[in-house]
């Protein structure tokens, strides 16, 4: 549990010097914070076997890769574009990737990994591996057409993975009941025989507990299943966004009420963990994070001929 | 004598609005629908405060579904409505190309003109904003290749208010692409200055009222005789900004509409200049440009005097570091226009 804390902690912390850094123009473009929402990512892949799992998510992705413990150095340093980065500084703040840890990726089209995180399935079926695939999508994202496409075949087919739904209650500026007949996302597989559950994402150990029963039925070659995680994030949508379409009282009243780190801090002190101790945690943190962040603003842009590496896997 | 019609300064995001506001206030059968741009006003507030004055049926937000919204337009458009859907980011219209092609291009064709999809696709395109591979785009050559759709790309608030009264009034298919580096002021393609205005620009001076430009009119943005330079969008202003710079005569032609193209104002000028030049943002191969240079050849080639010559995005995915290595800018254009005049 206390490492739960740690990791939910040093995301949010991570992002909020995100935050900062672009504030002060070092990362420029898009950037989607993950606050409010970091009991989804750590919840979920606690669950998942390293090595042997994959994961896929949409262009909010930093914390599903600080939650795998990939180092924050080279996560910032992507976001900053600099060769250090993750992806050389070629993918920015949406497009992360590591193959160590099978994560394939950040991806800045809405919807378009469920269809991608399919067809790892898939292959974690050819093969045998044993693996499962938890494929990370929006509320927004649960609109798109492909996303249907992709339940009917992971149905039919019986493929290993956890299509995990991300309801933070508003696509941009659109909350889920403007844009979404079926408000109740976890249904929405039902007409693909896909069952579904709804778990508060804003409590890690119930996040846990339902990844748990997840993997377990995906690995047992029940075919998919479809978790929508209720959570909420924080900040706007990207950096731009003032989020004139929801009151401050309604982000507040979450984030008295339903904060994730609060919540588990709670439950730690309940248990005997002391306060000085939590404090002493968020100190490391606030370190590991500042060192991060200058690491990625000292580390060089990358050099121009890296323009034209990586368009082919030849000579190009 | 008739009076000069009521200007107020505008950025293009107002211009577009503007032209939005005019036919809406006119046409019953136009509706504008898209992703957040109802309650939201738009990403880049370019239909701020319609929802508002024409209520939700005619402005509406969208779910995030970009085949859904473009094939749902088209049936509108077919049964006689006038829809101007908004994609949000151009990066995003890939999911909608089955519609745009095989519907709405391909309707009248296949109905022998019985039905038409008279929609205008509006969305913001182009990069110099660090955007990245998914929101920086330039993908206007898909479009220009597929016969049945027109391609309109404006430069200023008052092309872009005229255009876009046009595109919603022609009876066929528009995909309307916004330079959204522009939105808020012309780009000289030095991205380490500040960000001049609009309102410095002459061009911002935006009639109140309805106006068109026509579809298929180039505009010669400055009339010289070294060289022609063929150009569209943010270009326009980089290119001019370049030659400026240099000090050389050159003819920069701001084509507007790539389909259809100005073929007459083009060849007119490069038989004059007796060189050309060719200029987008865009990746090279295959990109408009291509298109641009095989009809100059095939029209002028007794009169050059040099090869076409073509200065692009580089034939790589749009990069998120090295952007500007990447973009078409003054160094780039310097060199160019110092290679074109030499041979």
């Amino acid at each position: 549990m206390l490492e739960f804390y740690r990791q939910m902690l040093l995301i949010r912390r991570f992002e909020e010097k995100a935050g900062q850094l672009y504030g002060l123009g070092l990362i420029g473009g898009f950037c989607h914070l993950y606050i409010g929402q970091e009991a989804v990512a750590v919840g979920l892949q606690s669950a998942l076997e390293v090595g042997k799992d994959s994961v896929i998510t949409g262009y909010r992705d930093h914390g599903h890769m600080l939650a795998y413990g990939i180092d924050p150095k080279v996560i910032m340093a992507e976001l900053t574009g600099r060769a250090a980065g993750i992806s050389r500084g070629k993918g920015g703040s949406m497009h992360m990737f590591s193959v160590d840890h099978g994560f394939y990726g950040g991806h800045g089209i809405v919807g378009a990994q469920v269809s991608l995180g399919t067809g790892l399935a898939f292959k974690h079926k050819y093969a045998g591996d044993g693996g499962v695939c938890v494929t990370y999508f929006g509320d927004g994202a649960a609109n798109q057409g492909q996303v249907y496409e992709s339940f009917n075949m992971a149905e039919l087919w019986k493929l290993p993975v956890i299509f995990v739904i991300e309801n933070n209650q508003y696509a941009m500026g659109t909350s889920v009941n403007r844009a979404s007949a079926e408000d109740q996302l976890y249904r929405r597989g039902e007409s693909f025989r896909i069952p579904g559950l709804q778990v508060d994402g804003m409590d890690v150990l119930a996040v846990r507990g339902a990844a748990e029963e997840a993997v377990a039925w995906v690995r047992a070659g029940k075919g998919p299943i479809l978790l929508e995680l209720k959570t909420y994030r924080y900040r706007g949508h990207s950096m731009s966004d003032p989020a004139k379409y929801r009151s401050r009282d309604e982000v507040q009243a979450v984030r008295e009420k339903s904060d994730p780190i609060d919540h588990l801090a709670k439950e730690l002190e309940a248990l005997g963990v002391k306060e000085d101790d939590l404090k002493a945690l968020d100190k490391q943190v606030r370190a590991i994070v500042a060192e991060a962040a200058d690491f990625a603003e000292q580390a060089p842009e990358p050099e121009a001929g890296e323009l034209y590496t990586d368009v082919l896997v030849g000579d190009y | 004598m008739t009076d000069a019609p009521e200007t107020r300064t505008m950025n293009m995001i107002q211009a577009i609005n503007s032209a939005l506001d005019i036919k809406m206030g006119v046409d019953p059968d136009i509706v504008v629908m898209g992703e957040d741009v109802g309650f939201f006003g738009g990403v880049f507030k370019a239909t701020e405060g319609l929802q508002k004055k024409y209520g939700k049926t005619r402005v509406f937000d969208t779910p995030i579904t970009e085949c859904g919204i473009i094939g749902v337009a088209v049936g509108m458009a077919a049964y006689g409505l006038r829809p101007v859907p908004e994609i949000q980011f151009a990066d995003y219209i890939y999911p909608a190309l089955d519609q745009i092609v095989s519907e709405a291009a391909r309707l009248r064709y296949r109905s022998a003109g019985e039905f038409t999809a008279p929609i205008t696709v509006r969305s913001p395109f182009g990069g110099g904003i660090f955007g990245g591979q998914t929101h920086s785009q330039s993908p206007e050559g898909i479009f220009t290749h597929v016969s049945g759709i027109k391609t309109v790309i404006p430069s200023t608030p008052y092309d872009a208010k005229g255009l876009l009264i046009s595109a919603i009034e022609d009876n066929d298919p528009v995909i309307f692409f916004e330079p959204k580096r522009i939105y808020n002021g012309p780009f000289d393609g030095h991205h380490d200055r500040p960000v001049t205005p609009w309102a410095r620009h002459p061009a911002s001076a935006v009639p109140t009222g309805h106006y068109r430009i026509p579809l298929g009119q180039a505009a010669i943005v400055r009339p010289g005789e070294d060289v022609t330079i063929l150009t569209y969008g943010t270009m326009v202003h980089v290119v001019a900004a370049a030659v400026a710079e240099k000090g050389l005569d050159a003819e920069i032609i701001d084509l507007r509409t790539l389909v259809p193209l100005d073929m007459a104002t083009i060849e007119a000028s490069v038989k004059k200049t007796g060189r050309c030049m060719v200029v987008h943002e865009a990746t090279k191969t295959s990109g408009f440009g291509a298109e641009l240079s095989a009809l100059v050849q095939e029209h002028c080639f007794h009169h050059l005097e040099a090869p076409v010559r073509r200065v692009t995005g580089w034939d790589t995915p749009y990069p998120h570091s090295l952007e500007w290595a990447y973009y078409p800018g003054p160094v780039r254009l310097s060199l160019a226009l110092d290679k074109i005049m030499q041979d």
